[in-house]
C-alpha cells in the first residue's frame, strides 16, 4: 500500500460571513480511492468540493496534495500559476452545470482537444483521434465532433464535459453531481466507466451527490454532511447498510430500497 | 512461523463480539443482535452458523466483512500473514482485505446495471491484479461449473432468475481463492443440481485450506460442508 495519501484535508472550514459553508472537515484520500460526499441540498458539499479543488479559498484548515513527482504540497501555499498547472496536469473538475465546465463557443472536438494541447499535445491527427475516442466512450456520436456544445442536449453537454476531463488521464477528478442531468442508461454507462478507470488507471475521485445509488455503486468511502459538517464517515456499504448517526439513518431510510 | 503452526493458527478469531442496532428514526429503540460472541475458524474449517430467523446470523457475517460496524469486542482476521482487527481497522485496510483475503456471498446480487455477467465475475480477479486472459478463463470455468448457460455470459444479470443471479453472486465470491469465505445462504433459491455444484465448490475451498463461515437455509447443504456448527439465539432487548 502507498504510504502517503494523495490528498489530506485537515480541519477545513469555509465561512460565508457568519454563515457556515463547511466546518472542520478532515479526511485522507488514497490513490485510486473514490470518495463519495452525500447530504441534502445546502449541507456544504459544493463548498467543500470547491475548497478541495482550489476553486475557493478556505477560511481555515489545510489541504496537502501529493504530486506525480512525489512531493507533497500545501495547495493554498502554491502560487496561482502552480495551482493552475495542477488543475491542468493532475486534476479533472466536472462541474454541476456543464456550461460552467465547457467552452460553449468552440466545437465539441476542440473542447476535448484543447485540454490535450494544454499539456503539450501538438499532432492534429492524434488530438482529433483522441477526441473522437473520448466522445465515443461517453456515448456521443463522433460525427458530432465539429458541432458546438450549445446545440447539444443537457445530458450530452455533461458527457462532453466528462470527456474533456478524462482525456488528459488525471490522477484525481472532482465531480459535483455528475450524473444529475443524464438519463438512466447513460448514468449506468458512466458509473461503469468511472469504476473501470479508477481500477485500471489508479484514478482517485471525489464525488459529491445527493443520490445514494450513485455512491453505492461508485465510491469506496463515504462522508455524510449536514449543516456544513461531516456527521459520519466510513466504508460506503457500511454507512449505507448500518448507518450510526441519526441523520445518516434518516437519509438512508428516506430512499426506496433498490 | 513454521508451516506446522500456520495450519492450526486461526484465520478468524472473534472475541466478545457485540452488535446492537439503535434505531434513531424509531425513538431510539435498540435491537441486540449479538452478545459476547466468541468464535474461531482455522484454515480448512467450515463453521456453520445456525439459528432462527433474526438470531443474528447475517449480522455476524456482515460484522466480519466490515459491512456492519461491531459494537464491541474484536474480530481478528489473518490478512497477509498478520492478524487484523476488523472492528478497529481503517476503511482502507478493510477494502484491501476484501480485495485479497475475504470473499462474501450475500443473499442478493447488488451490482452496476448493464455490466455483462462475465465481466462481473472477472472483476475480483482484475482487482487483485490478474491479467484479463487469466481472469476470463477462470471466470468461464466457474460459470460453467455452476451451470450458467454460456449464452447468458454476455448479458447483464438484471433480468436473470433468482437462481441465476445467485450463481453469479457465488461465482464472483469464489472465482478468487480467498483465504476467508463468508457465505450467507449461498444455496437459497437454487435447485438440487446447482446446490450440489455449490457444495462441491465449498468443499474444494475447504480442502485448499480456506477458513469458511457459513449460513445455510437447508440443513442438508450445511451438513455436507460443516466441520463444526454454532447455534445463535435471538435476544432482543427493546428499549
Ligand atoms: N456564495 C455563497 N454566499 C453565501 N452563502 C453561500 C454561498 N454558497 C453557498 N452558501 C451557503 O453555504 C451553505 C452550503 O452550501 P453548498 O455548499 O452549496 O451546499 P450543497 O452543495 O450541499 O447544496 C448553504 O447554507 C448555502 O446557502
Ligand atoms: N441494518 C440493520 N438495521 C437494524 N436492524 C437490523 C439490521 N440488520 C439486522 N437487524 C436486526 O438484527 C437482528 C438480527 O438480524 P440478522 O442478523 O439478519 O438475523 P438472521 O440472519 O439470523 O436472520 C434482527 O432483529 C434484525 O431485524
Ligand atoms: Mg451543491
Ligand atoms: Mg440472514
Amino acid at each position: 500500500m502507498t504510504e502517503t495519501p494523495l490528498l489530506q484535508a485537515t480541519a477545513l472550514t469555509r465561512m460565508y460571513g457568519k454563515r457556515v459553508g463547511c466546518r472542520d472537515v478532515s479526511f485522507d484520500l488514497w490513490p485510486g480511492e473514490v470518495l463519495g460526499v452525500v447530504g441534502e441540498s445546502g449541507s456544504g458539499k459544493t463548498t467543500l468540493l470547491n475548497c478541495l479543488s482550489a476553486q475557493l479559498e478556505p477560511s481555515g484548515g489545510e489541504i496537502l496534495y501529493t504530486r506525480r513527482d512525489g512531493r507533497q504540497v500545501d495547495i493554498f501555499a502554491l502560487s496561482e500559476g502552480e495551482r493552475r498547472l495542477l488543475l491542468r496536469t493532475e486534476w479533472g473538475l466536472v462541474r454541476q452545470n456543464p456550461r460552467d465546465g465547457l467552452r460553449m463557443a468552440v466545437s465539441a472536438g476542440a473542447n476535448v482537444g484543447e485540454r490535450l494541447m494544454a499539456v503539450g499535445a501538438r499532432h492534429y491527427g492524434d488530438i482529433r483521434g483522441q477526441a473522437r475516442h473520448w466522445l465515443t466512450e461517453l456515448e456521443i456520436d463522433a460525427e458530432r465532433i465539429d458541432d458546438l456544445p450549445r446545440n447539444f442536449s443537457g445530458g450530452m453537454q455533461q458527457r462532453l464535459q466528462i470527456a474533456r476531463n478524462l482525456v488528459t488521464s488525471p490522477r484525481l477528478v472532482f465531480m459535483d453531481e455528475p450524473t444529475g442531468g443524464l438519463d438512466v442508461s447513460v448514468q449506468a454507462r458512466l458509473l461503469d466507466l468511472i469504476r473501470r478507470l479508477t481500477r485500471d488507471l489508479g484514478l482517485a475521485c471525489i464525488i459529491v451527490t445527493h443520490d445514494l445509488g450513485v455512491v453505492r455503486m461508485l465510491s469506496h468511502r463515504l462522508l455524510v454532511m449536514r449543516g456544513g459538517e461531516v456527521v459520519e464517515a466510513g466504508l460506503t456499504d457500511q454507512v449505507l447498510d448500518d448507518p450510526q448517526h441519526p441523520y445518516s439513518q434518516m437519509l438512508v431510510s428516506s430512499i426506496l430500497p433498490v | 512461523m513454521s508451516a506446522m503452526t500456520e495450519q492450526t493458527d486461526p484465520m478468524i478469531a472473534i472475541q466478545g463480539l457485540h452488535k446492537t442496532f439503535t434505531l434513531h428514526t424509531q425513538n431510539g429503540a435498540t435491537i441486540s443482535a449479538l452478545q459476547s460472541l466468541d468464535l474461531t475458524v482455522s484454515g480448512g474449517e467450515c463453521v456453520v452458523v445456525r439459528g432462527a430467523s433474526g438470531a443474528g446470523k447475517s449480522s455476524l457475517l456482515r460484522c466480519v466483512y466490515g459491512n456492519y460496524r461491531a459494537g464491541g469486542g474484536a474480530i481478528w482476521v489473518r490478512h497477509q500473514g498478520a492478524m487484523v482487527d476488523v472492528a478497529k481497522a481503517e476503511p482502507r485496510t478493510i477494502l484491501d482485505m476484501r480485495r485479497t483475503t475475504m470473499g462474501f456471498v450475500s443473499q442478493f446480487l447488488r451490482v452496476i446495471p448493464r455490466i455483462p455477467t462475465l465481466d462481473l465475475v472477472m472483476e475480483p480477479l482484475l482487482t487483485a491484479g490478474r491479467s484479463a486472459e487469466e481472469a476470463r478463463e477462470q471466470a468461464g470455468t466457474i460459470l460453467t461449473h455452476l451451470n450458467l448457460p454460456q449464452r447468458l455470459w454476455s448479458l447483464a444479470p438484471a433480468t436473470f432468475s433468482g437462481g441465476e443471479q445467485q450463481r453469479v453472486n457465488i461465482a464472483r465470491a469464489m472465482v478468487w481463492d480467498y483465504p476467508v469465505l463468508l457465505l450467507d445462504e449461498p444455496t437459497a433459491s437454487l435447485d438440487r443440481e446447482n446446490r450440489a455444484a455449490v457444495v462441491e465448490l465449498i468443499l474444494a475451498a475447504r480442502s485448499r485450506g480456506a477458513a469458511i463461515l457459513g449460513v445455510f437455509h437447508d440443513r442438508e447443504a450445511g451438513d455436507a460442508v460443516a466441520t463444526d456448527t454454532i447455534e445463535l439465539r435471538a435476544n432482543r432487548l427493546a428499549a
